[in-house]
């Protein structure tokens, strides 16, 4: 039998993941990561708290499947968190998930389901893998839309893909808690969750002013030739695109162009000064493992929740970084999160916005 | 699967089974009750008392039947400390740094809440206390001191017959928690000379769910669940007469079987530590060596996370435990480490491996054939997840 552990968080997805490998045969085991939290903030994470572990220990007891916990604590906050931080001090927006997921699941989490004896690691993610006649691993957009993790996974390599499977990417997530439902699982009814797991529920201004408040100094909010027209409390305090809270008169809506980590400016203009056609990503992975060797056109999503936007990939530098151009201008292009890029259903790889 | 946890708990031995099944059917009366119902059970209970009683070589009425092991410390140790208290004015209490937590934490309780003032006996670096170590430390307001023993987490026997010496003619109260000891060493009340001892079931084939504690003749005691006056008026609640049974009838068979159980497993645990000690680099033994549970085997690792191992062992088909597991994910090396002087590197890394009557020599290859590769594995990734970026 395949053994396949099931990184299991206590929510709905990673339950049913679990339900559904152990019904198809699979040689289940479950396992949960111990991640960092400020300390006194143990119990208000979003995820790994004491009470969602208890949640996923039950599960796995009603699925009769052995469950473990393996401490991720210090090299979770040695990578993910500080990652997050020095996102911020660039003056960029960071996706600690990226990190997340290539370092902490898809690395260490990996590398203790192997050295179990497992074949396999699965995910509670909204995403579908497919393996291909040569023996590669393609990523596919869950079959629910509206679901679809498939953007945090772009780091995703062939090498850690064939270890991969992502049963629950077939599914609807009403299905998924139907199935949740039908198996008696406690986790049928949970709220989905959606903010940063370390953040303990909180704006992550204030994580920022409790962990790294010296990125929450003032400066100047100057326009794009240079004039100031006011002060800003800390560039991490904004977000590209931004038009509220600006503090700032003007007779025309003003937007964040960009943020200077260097002169600790906030850059704001005008809606049509805001849109941009090109981005330039790096630290690019191809899904497929090597680099096409010419511009393709691709459907792009420049974050999480963005929509998908027509645009030309260029591969630069082996394939190291791209240049995306798009058809229509996108306005709120921020450095520090993901470029991704698919054909259709199939994901075809990203790289991080500079 | 192969069990090798059985400090943690064992088995109950079918013939305790057999013991305890009339009386959750047919004998199910209430000790308490004057029909002939009650006069059966406590007829059950009384055989059991006295049963418990020749094996300990005391009273019948100096036992008491508790739930548990831990519910003996406490009962002993605050019951003692309160009557102590009220009786002589004596407001100190001894206890060695490695006593399980059902002695340290009621200690604590008795430090925060009552006022009482706890002085914590150093173990040398096998985890013993020694009668020096007692001599040293004892004074006029002491009012009782306690030493376990033997210890759970590094099998280390103490010389409690000598404390106990010490403690009589200092006319100090002296309490030893045997919950670990009863399955393999003697437990004769008069020749180790102590006022008190604890006791729990489910440590030598009996179930889990009741204990025992001797309590000498003249030892002052206030009780601690108060209600309709059973045993003795020191301990309320109607007895689990059945699990009473059991329990007598698992003392009476380990006292029986005392010499063939540690013969059959001494051999078995010399083995483990020679071969681990021999084959896996980096590796400590703890407690003490001669002086040590004939079925226990405990290590520390350097650079490695115990709970992890704990979890390749148990994938690996093999049940053991280790001093700082937790099952949180969280770990952090356990008081006894620290009380031996084991520092953080090598004490997060610790393995007990305890024997009973079912290990085989062939349980016991497999095992050490396995451990030291996956020793080396959880020593990998501890090193991979240090320098994850």
């Amino acid at each position: 039998m395949n053994k396949v552990v099931v990184a299991m968080s206590g929510g709905v997805d990673s339950s049913v993941a679990a339900a559904l490998l152990k019904e198809q045969g699979y040689d289940v085991v479950g396992m949960m990561l111990r991640l960092w939290s400020e300390p006194g903030k143990e119990d208000s994470n979003r995820c790994c708290t004491p009470d969602s572990m208890a949640q996923a220990r039950r599960v796995a007891a009603k699925l009769d499947i052995p469950f473990y916990v393996i401490d991720a604590k210090d090299v979770f906050h040695n990578t993910v968190v500080q990652y997050f931080l020095d996102g911020y001090a660039r003056g960029e927006t960071p996706n600690p998930c990226l990190i997340c997921n290539r370092q902490i699941r898809w690395t260490f989490l990996l590398d203790h389901a192997l050295a179990l004896g497992a074949e396999f690691m699965a995910t509670g993610h909204y995403v579908r893998i497919k393996r291909t006649e040569d023996g590669k691993s393609e990523l596919l957009r869950a079959v629910d839309r509206s679901k679809d993790q498939s953007y945090v996974l772009h780091v995703l390599n062939q090498e850690k893909l064939k270890h991969a499977l992502f049963p629950v990417g077939d599914y609807t997530k009403p299905e998924i808690r139907q199935i949740a439902e039908k198996y008696g699982l406690p986790t049928a009814t949970r709220k989905d969750s959606q903010d940063l797991c370390f953040l303990a529920g909180e704006d992550y201004r204030n994580f920022l002013q409790r962990n790294a408040a010296e990125m929450l100094q003032e400066g100047e909010i100057v326009t794009l030739d240079g004039r100031v027209l006011g002060r800003h409390n800390g560039l991490a305090n904004y977000t590209i695109g931004q038009r509220k809270g600006l503090g700032v008169a003007s007779p025309v809506p003003l937007y964040v162009i960009t943020k200077q980590a260097v002169s600790n400016t906030v850059v704001v203009g005008t809606l049509d000064q805001l849109g941009s056609r090109a981005l330039t990503a790096h630290d690019v992975n191809w899904v497929g493992g090597e680099a096409p060797r010419e511009s393709f056109r691709a459907e792009v999503k420049i974050r999480y929740t963005a929509r998908e936007a027509e645009a030309v990939v260029t591969p630069v530098n082996n394939g190291e970084q791209v240049r995306v151009r798009f058809d229509a201008p996108q306005r709120d292009i921020t450095a520090g999160q993901a470029a991704v890029f698919y054909q259709g259903d199939v994901m075809i790889g990203g790289g991080i916005i500079v | 699967m192969i069990y090798l946890d059985y400090s943690a708990t064992t088995p109950v031995d079918s013939r305790v089974v057999d013991a305890m099944s009339p009386y959750f059917s047919t004998s199910f009366g209430n000790p308490s009750s004057i029909h002939r119902y009650g006069q059966i059970a406590e007829a059950a209970i009384d055989s059991a008392r006295e049963s418990v009683a020749s094996i300990l070589n005391c009273a019948p009425d100096e036992i008491i039947f508790t739930s548990c092991g831990s519910e003996s410390d406490n009962l002993a140790i605050r019951g003692a400390a309160y009557a102590m208290r009220e009786k002589t004015g004596a407001k100190w209490i001894l206890a060695s740094r490695a006593e399980h937590p059902a002695v340290t934490k009621t200690l604590l309780h008795l430090e925060k809440y009552e006022g009482f003032l706890i002085e914590w006996l150093d173990v040398n670096e096998r985890g013993m206390v020694t009668s020096e170590i007692v001599s040293k430390a004892i004074c006029g307001d002491t009012a009782i001191v306690s030493v376990m023993y033997a210890n759970n987490e590094i099998g280390t026997i103490n010389p409690i017959k000598e404390i106990a010496q010490l403690c009589r003619s200092n006319q100090i109260l002296f309490h030893t928690d045997a919950v670990q000891a009863a399955a393999y060493l003697p437990l004769d009340v008069q020749v180790l000379g102590i006022d008190m001892m604890s006791l729990g079931a489910h440590k030598f084939y009996g179930p889990k769910g009741v204990g025992a504690l001797y309590v000498r003749k003249g030892t002052p005691l206030i009780s601690h669940l108060t209600g309709g006056g059973q045993e003795f008026n020191l301990r309320a609640g109607t007895q689990n007469v059945p699990y009473i049974v059991g329990l007598a009838e698992a003392l009476r068979l380990t006292n029986e079987e005392r010499e063939q159980r540690a013969d059959h497993v001494r051999p078995l645990r010399d083995k483990i530590i020679g071969t681990v000690l021999e084959t896996i680099p980096d590796s400590q033994l703890t407690g003490d060596l001669e002086s040590r549970l004939p079925h226990h085997a405990s290590f520390v690792f350097q650079n490695m996370d115990g709970n992890l191992l704990l979890t390749l062992l148990d994938a690996a088909g093999f049940a053991c435990s280790s001093g700082s597991a937790c099952k949180t994910g969280n770990p952090e090396p356990s008081e006894v480490m620290n009380a031996i002087g084991i520092s953080r590197a090598w004490g997060l890394g610790s393995l007990r491996v305890t024997l009973g009557v079912h290990t085989t020599p062939a349980d016991v290859d497999a095992f050490l054939k396995v451990l030291p590769d996956l020793v080396m594995k959880a020593r990998m990734l501890n090193v991979k997840g240090q320098v994850a970026r």
